[in-house]
C-alpha cells in the first residue's frame, strides 16, 4: 500500500516503488532523521536519492544523523499560492546546513535541508518570531507526526544554541513591522 | 571529455554561422485569450510563415514544449496543411526556447528535415496560471514533491527566492538596485505597442509594492498572459532567401546545468548565489567566438527582476557580486551601453518561456523592430534612435545579441545571434 496521508487539506502521496522517499519518511515517524550514506564513497546525500551523486554507486545505509544546523538562506512568504497556506501567511521556508558533513567533499558543499519554520510546539512560527530569524541563525529539527508510517520534518530556532547576534534578514523589517500594526 | 577542447569553436565545427532564424510569429499578448492553445499556436506559426514568406510545403519540422498545458505539434501542423518529417513535444518551460534552437539545427544537420517551425502556446493567466494558483496548485503531491511543495514552497518565486536572497546576502545587492530591472524593462514596454504593460515604473514603485514572497515584491515578478509565439529555423543558405535578413546563430547552449541538482534545484553544491550561467558562458562564448563585451543587446530571462540579474553577472557581463550595481547603473536600459529585454520581456511584454525575447532579439538584429516609429513606403521601420515615452524601442548599432534563457537557477539555456554579414 502507498503512504496516503492528508496534512493541511494536502493529499501526500509516496508510492510503494518509492523505496527511498518511503524509508526517509518512516524514519521520520520513529523520529529519526536519516540520510543515506553511500558504501563506496561514505557521504551522506539529500534529499533521498538513488544513487550516490558522488560515484553512482546504489548501496547504502540508512545513517542516523544530528538534526542540527545553520539558516543557509530562506523564502518569506507573504502571498501564498496553495490554498492550505492561506491562513499560515507570513511563513518561512529555509535552507539550511547541517552541521554534519558541512564543506564536504568540496568547500562549497553543505547537506542543505529545507523546511518551515515552526514553534517548538510545531506551529507555524508566528511573525514575533520570524522578525528575529535569519541567514546564520542556529536551528534544530523537529518532526510533524501525520500518520504512524508518516511524518515532515520541520525547523525550530535551537534555543540551547549559541546564536548570532543580528542575523542576515531582508533589509525592510522596520517598514513591514508598521505595516502589519496597521492592519 | 574537458570542456575546454570540446567546445573549441576555432575550427568553426560548432556550425557557427550556419543556421539562422528566418520568421517570426506572434499572438497579442493578453489576459483572457478565448481561445484554446491550438488556436492560438495555429495563428502564432501562421504568422510566423508569413513572415518568413514560407507555404506549407516549406515547413517540415516542427518543436514545441509545456509543462502540459497546451497543444501538440502534429495536430498544428495538420491545422496548417503541414507535412512533418520531424516532430517533438518536449516537457519543458523557461530555457527550453534556446535548447529547441539547438536541437533543431542538430535535425536538419542530421538530414531529418529541412526547416522547424517551433512554437510554445499558452493560457498562462487564464488556464494553467503561470504563478502557480488554481490548476498547479491542486495537483496531487507524490513522492520527491513532498519535499517542498509540503512546506508551502511550489510557484517560481518560492523555489527562487533562497537564491535571491543570499545573493543580497554575498554581495550587498540591494532591493532598489535590482527593482531597476523592472525599470528598464517597463521603459522598453511603454515603446512597445503588443506589451501587455506599456505603464513606465519608477524604483519606488517597485519596493513599496507588496511583498509578494521575501525578497520579491508585486512589481519584480512577471506578468501571467495567454500568448503563442513562434520562431522558424532553417539553413542560412535558405533564409537568405526569406524576405527578412536572417539572424544568424553564432552558438547555442541548451539547459546546462550546475553540479547536483535536485528537488529543491540547486542546493546541494554552492555557492547557491551562482547560478547555472557560470557554467554555460562558456560554451557560449567560446562557440561563437566573440565575449559579453561584443554583444550589443542582451535578452536576460525576466520571470523575475533577479533572474535577469543573476544572469547578467555569471555570463559576464559585470564582474560576480557587481549584477545589482550594473542593473541599476543604466546600461541595461534603450540608450544604454547593452540594453536588455527591448520589447519589456516577461516583466511587461508577456510571458511566453522565453520564446518573446529571441523574438526581438531577432528584430533587433533586422533593425525593424515594431514600435511606434513611421514606416518608409516598403513597411520597413524609419527608426528615430530617440527612446521617450511611445517613441524607438530600436537600438542603433544591434548587430551582436545574446539571449539568456532561464529555466531555474540551476539550469540555463543561451543563445548568440549576429546580423547577417552578407
Amino acid at each position: 500500500m502507498p503512504i496516503q496521508v492528508e496534512y493541511m487539506g494536502m493529499m501526500l502521496t509516496v508510492e510503494d516503488v518509492d523505496r527511498e522517499n518511503r524509508e526517509f519518511f518512516g524514519f521520520c515517524a520513529k523520529g529519526e532523521f536519516r540520510l543515506q550514506r553511500g558504501s563506496e564513497s561514505g557521504l551522506l546525500r539529500y534529499p533521498p536519492t538513488t544513487a550516490c551523486p558522488w560515484t553512482g554507486d546504489r548501496e547504502y545505509e540508512w545513517a542516523l544523523v544530528e538534526g542540527k544546523g545553520t539558516i543557509h538562506s530562506y523564502g518569506e512568504i507573504h502571498h501564498p499560492i496553495q490554498p492550505a497556506f492561506k491562513t499560515k501567511v507570513p511563513y518561512m521556508t529555509l535552507v539550511v546546513d547541517l552541521d554534519t558533513q558541512k564543506g564536504q567533499p568540496t568547500e562549497h558543499e553543505a547537506l542543505r535541508i529545507g523546511g518551515n519554520l515552526v514553534t517548538t510546539s510545531g506551529d507555524f512560527a508566528p511573525p514575533e518570531i520570524i522578525r528575529q530569524v535569519g541567514i546564520g541563525t542556529r536551528v534544530k529539527m523537529l518532526f510533524n507526526n501525520i500518520a504512524d508510517d508518516f511524518a515532515l520534518p520541520q525547523w525550530t530556532v535551537d534555543t540551547e544554541a549559541e546564536q548570532p547576534e543580528k542575523p542576515w534578514r531582508y533589509p525592510e523589517d522596520e517598514q513591514e513591522q508598521l505595516k502589519d500594526e496597521n492592519y | 571529455m574537458p570542456a575546454s577542447t570540446e567546445t573549441d569553436a576555432s575550427t568553426n565545427k560548432f556550425l557557427r554561422g550556419k543556421y539562422a532564424i528566418c520568421g517570426i510569429g506572434e499572438t497579442s499578448y493578453r489576459r483572457g485569450s478565448e481561445e484554446s492553445t491550438r488556436n492560438l499556436a495555429t495563428w502564432a506559426v501562421g504568422n510566423a510563415m508569413k513572415d518568413a514568406g514560407m507555404k506549407a510545403t516549406d515547413i517540415d519540422g516542427m518543436l514545441s514544449y509545456s509543462g502540459n498545458d497546451s497543444t501538440f505539434s502534429p495536430l498544428i501542423a495538420n491545422d496548417l496543411g503541414i507535412r512533418l518529417n520531424f516532430y517533438m513535444d518536449v516537457h519543458g518551460g523557461g530555457s527550453s526556447t534556446e535548447a529547441l534552437i539547438g536541437i533543431a539545427i542538430g535535425v536538419i544537420e542530421a538530414g531529418m528535415c529541412n526547416t522547424v517551425a517551433i512554437f510554445r502556446a499558452m493560457n498562462g493567466y487564464s488556464q494553467v496560471r503561470i504563478g502557480g494558483t488554481g490548476a498547479r496548485s491542486a495537483t496531487p503531491i507524490i513522492g520527491d514533491q513532498i519535499h517542498h511543495r509540503a512546506y508551502g514552497w511550489q510557484s517560481a518565486g518560492q523555489m527562487f527566492a533562497p537564491t535571491f536572497l543570499r545573493h543580497m546576502y554575498d554581495y550587498g545587492t540591494t532591493p532598489e538596485q535590482v527593482a531597476a530591472v523592472k525599470v528598464a524593462h517597463s521603459k522598453h514596454a511603454s515603446n512597445n505597442p503588443k506589451a501587455y504593460y506599456k505603464k513606465r515604473y519608477t524604483v519606488e514603485d517597485v519596493v513599496q509594492s507588496r511583498i509578494i514572497c521575501k525578497p520579491l515584491h508585486l512589481l519584480d515578478c512577471c506578468v501571467e498572459t495567454d500568448n503563442a509565439t513562434c520562431i522558424i529555423v532553417t539553413r542560412l543558405d535558405r533564409a537568405r532567401d526569406c524576405p527578412h535578413p536572417p539572424a544568424v546563430i553564432q552558438s547555442v547552449v541548451g539547459r546546462c546545468s550546475k553540479p547536483r541538482g535536485d528537488i529543491h534545484l540547486h542546493y546541494q553544491t554552492g555557492p547557491i548565489s551562482t547560478v547555472a550561467g557560470h557554467y554555460a558562458k562558456n560554451i557560449l562564448f567560446r562557440n561563437a567566438g566573440v565575449g559579453p563585451e561584443d554583444i550589443d543587446v542582451t535578452g536576460s530571462y525576466d520571470a523575475f527582476t533577479f533572474t535577469t540579474m543573476l544572469q547578467l553577472e555569471d555570463y559576464g557581463f559585470c564582474k560576480k557580486g557587481e549584477g545589482g550595481a550594473y542593473v541599476s547603473s543604466g546600461a541595461i536600459e534603450l540608450g544604454g551601453s547593452r540594453p536588455n529585454n527591448t520589447s519589456g520581456g516577461h516583466l511587461c511584454e508577456g510571458y511566453t518561456h522565453g520564446m518573446n525575447m529571441v523574438i526581438e532579439n531577432t528584430r533587433q538584429l533586422r533593425h525593424d523592430v515594431d514600435d511606434s516609429c513611421p514606416t518608409d513606403k516598403n513597411g520597413k521601420k524609419q527608426h528615430t534612435y530617440t527612446y521617450a515615452e511611445g517613441g524607438c524601442r530600436q537600438v542603433r548599432n544591434a548587430e551582436l545579441t545574446a539571449n539568456l534563457g532561464w529555466a531555474h537557477p540551476g539550469t540555463g539555456s543561451a543563445m548568440i545571434m549576429a546580423k547577417d554579414t552578407r
